[in-house]
């Protein structure tokens, strides 16, 4: 059983009575262990596939199967529970709390599992020397470089120990060189068995990804 | 998220906007404030005329005075006996309910002079030594006089001290404490001896003033304690009991009856009628069998002529109730609508940080924050200002009341602690009303939305 498996989804947007398929009938498998990387251009409907994929949203037809779980009729809090025991995100804009230093954006998903104040920070601990910064814990996101916060964003990511990490253009507003750090490290979590779906718009990333599927008008246009 | 993390999240936030923060929590401290306040200047105000109330006798003193007759009894006007001495000895025998009973006769008009000075007392009554006890008087200086001074009709005299005032010096001018004990003076022809002197009454505040200005080193001349001068428009209610009760002169019964009442008579037989006579009832918490005993034995005496009222101080204690229900409900009802438009306030800057933070709770749902965390988040940081507005409100209302203190003249505003609590919690209330919308528009934003939000 896959660990993701989308079937038939559409999902539908009404716009001043026009209807828009933003998804028109998605089939897709997601192995554990997988990378893979969803390519389109922008307006292509990849965005809205990682949404569904992600649990911030919910399909207007199909199913959608997360760890042997459906989730077409989750409630909002299951699904919030979802992104927060199963699911990862790392943004492109990192999107890390200004307020809060590294080491508590770091803790911020376990605040909403509910875990104690000390295996917080044991875990975040951990996932700081994962990605290599657990000497700027007490920064501030904004005394880091470009780089250093989406390694904090991949730390917070994977920090609750998801079953899949979606990442959405996470090199998009990084240099090539940093940029590259960041795919490398990708690349390592992936050698050690994470799940990782990579959004991007950009050819030369998603060659470099095992498995590539291109969506183009809301449709798989190539599939690998 | 338990409760713990968000109020850590609420402090820090408003830690993180202090100007902000300390701005909106100012509604709030006003508003706890002026509900202490408030509270307070009733209190003090109550204290006043309960302290007024117990001068006067308390609630155990009853007063029976002639009165009207009812409508179906007019033509037995002429009947009508009014209040007697036979009365008095009536209830003394026959009403166990009542423990005192002390006629007194009221001499209008009882112009004293001494040497050049002369001086109208407020109430110039002949009565029995027991009045000491039935109207609350203490004899400071001398005696008051007796049963032998009243069976002989003796000219003797127990003044206040406003008497002493008048007519032989206030300390606050003469600089000393004149004792007129022994002195005479002139009532409408008659000689009477003073033999004794009330001590001054005052209400707990004017002592307190005088107790202070004592301590102060006077400012001009005068080396003894001001007392507040005797007139009329610088006193409140209450303590114009105080100033009645300075301005009372007491002689024996029966002076008053042979002496005044002789001449008031239109047939040389002095007018035996009372003008009131009061009995001290023996519990408060029977006042109305004790009443209703009293007309059954002067009715009696009064052979079924309702000649006679029965006033209780019930009807005072009434009015002071009723008097301090409506200021507490009138400053209430402000104190409650400044906190409520403080509340107003934490609204307003809610819908403003979390517009701000529109971003931030994308972030927060991303990550797996639910509905109830973010409307918890929201609506315990709006409780937080609410709540710390109020605990500084409280310490601010000790300032106000002081500064209440020194400018109310008559009654000391006194904090009670329930109005603090009340007050307290009436600002947490106001912290999660003022908390509802807010958090309702945070928790519903959609995740997507708001992590596109710039």
């Amino acid at each position: 059983m896959a660990l993701v498996e989308l079937r038939n989804v559409s999902k539908i947007y009404h716009l001043g009575g026009e209807e828009i398929r933003a998804l028109d009938d998605v089939s897709l498998d997601i192995e554990a262990g997988e990378f893979i990387s969803i390519i389109g251009p922008s307006g292509s409907g990849k965005s809205t596939l990682m949404h569904i994929l992600g649990c911030l949203d919910k399909p207007s037809r199909g199913t959608m199967k997360l760890d042997g779980t459906m989730i077409e009729n989750a409630s909002a809090r299951e699904l919030a529970q979802f992104r927060n025991q199963k699911i990862g995100f790392v943004f492109q804009f990192f999107n890390l709390l200004p307020k809060l230093n590294v080491l508590q954006n770091v803790e911020l998903p376990m605040v909403y599992s509910g875990k104690s104040a000390k295996e917080r920070r044991d875990h975040a601990v951990k996932a700081l020397k994962m990605v290599d910064l657990e000497n700027r814990m007490k920064h501030r996101p904004m005394q880091l470089s470009g780089g250093q916060q989406q390694r904090v964003a991949i730390a917070r990511a994977l920090v609750n120990d998801p079953k899949i990490v979606f990442a959405d253009e996470p090199t998009g507003n990084l240099d090539s060189k940093t940029g590259e750090t960041i795919l490398t490290l990708f690349r390592e979590l992936s050698a050690a068995g994470r799940t990782i779906a990579l959004v991007t718009h950009d050819d030369e990333i998603a060659a470099r990804t095992p498995r590539r599927i291109e969506i183009r008008d809301g449709k798989i246009a190539n599939a690998q | 998220m338990n409760i713990l993390n968000a109020f850590a999240i609420g402090f820090k936030e408003i830690w993180a906007h202090k100007f902000r923060s300390a701005l909106t929590m100012l509604g709030i401290i006003l508003g706890v404030a002026s509900l202490v306040g408030m509270s307070a200047l009733v209190k003090g105000i109550e204290n006043g005329m309960r302290e007024a109330l117990i001068a006067v006798g308390g609630l155990e003193k009853v007063r029976i005075e002639e009165g009207d007759l009812p409508a179906n009894q007019q033509h037995l006007a002429d009947e009508a006996v009014g209040v007697t001495m036979d009365d008095v000895y009536a209830l003394q025998r026959n009403a166990n309910m009542v423990h005192l009973v002390t006629p007194e006769m009221r001499l209008r008009n009882a112009l004293m002079t001494h040497g050049s000075k002369s001086y109208n007392p407020y109430y110039f009554a002949g009565t029995w030594p027991s009045a000491l006890d039935m109207n609350q008087h203490t004899v400071q200086y001398g005696r008051m006089f007796n049963e032998v001074d009243d069976e002989n009709a003796r000219n003797v005299c127990v003044i206040g001290t406003a008497v002493r005032d008048a007519l032989f010096g206030n300390p606050d001018e003469t600089g000393k404490e004149i004792i007129p004990i022994g002195e005479k003076v002139n009532v409408q022809g008659e000689v009477f001896t003073i033999i004794g002197m009330f001590q001054h009454y005052e209400s707990e505040q004017d002592a307190k003033k005088r107790e202070l200005a004592k301590l102060q080193p006077p400012a001009s001349g005068t080396n003894s304690p001001a007392r507040q001068k005797s007139s009329f428009g610088k006193h409140s209610s209450s303590s114009y009991v105080f100033m009645w009760k300075n301005s009372n002169v007491y002689v024996p019964l029966n002076t008053m009856w042979l002496k005044f009442r002789t001449a008031a008579g239109s047939n040389n037989i002095p007018d035996a009628r009372l003008t009131s006579l009061s009995v001290k009832i023996r519990d408060v918490n029977s006042l109305d069998p004790t009443i209703r005993q009293l007309r059954n034995v002067l009715m009696m005496t009064h052979h079924g002529i309702e000649d006679f009222n029965v006033q209780t101080q019930e009807d005072w204690a009434d009015r002071i109730n009723s008097a301090v229900a409506s200021a507490r409900m009138s400053g209430g009802l402000i104190s409650l609508i400044s906190l409520l438009v403080g509340g107003i306030g934490i609204t307003n800057i809610m819908l403003a940080s979390i517009t701000e933070r529109i971003r931030e709770i994308g972030i927060r749902k991303a990550i797996g924050a639910t509905y109830s965390d973010i409307f918890i988040q929201i609506l315990v940081e709006s409780v937080v200002i609410a709540i710390i507005g109020g605990a500084v409100g409280l310490i601010a209302s000790i300032g106000l009341v002081e500064v209440l203190s020194h400018v109310s003249k008559d009654n000391t505003p006194v904090i009670t602690l329930s109005s603090m609590i009340i007050a307290f919690a009436f600002s947490a209330g106001v912290g999660v009303l003022a908390g509802l919308i807010p958090a309702f528009k945070a928790a519903k934003l959609d995740p997507i939305q708001a992590l596109r939000y710039e």
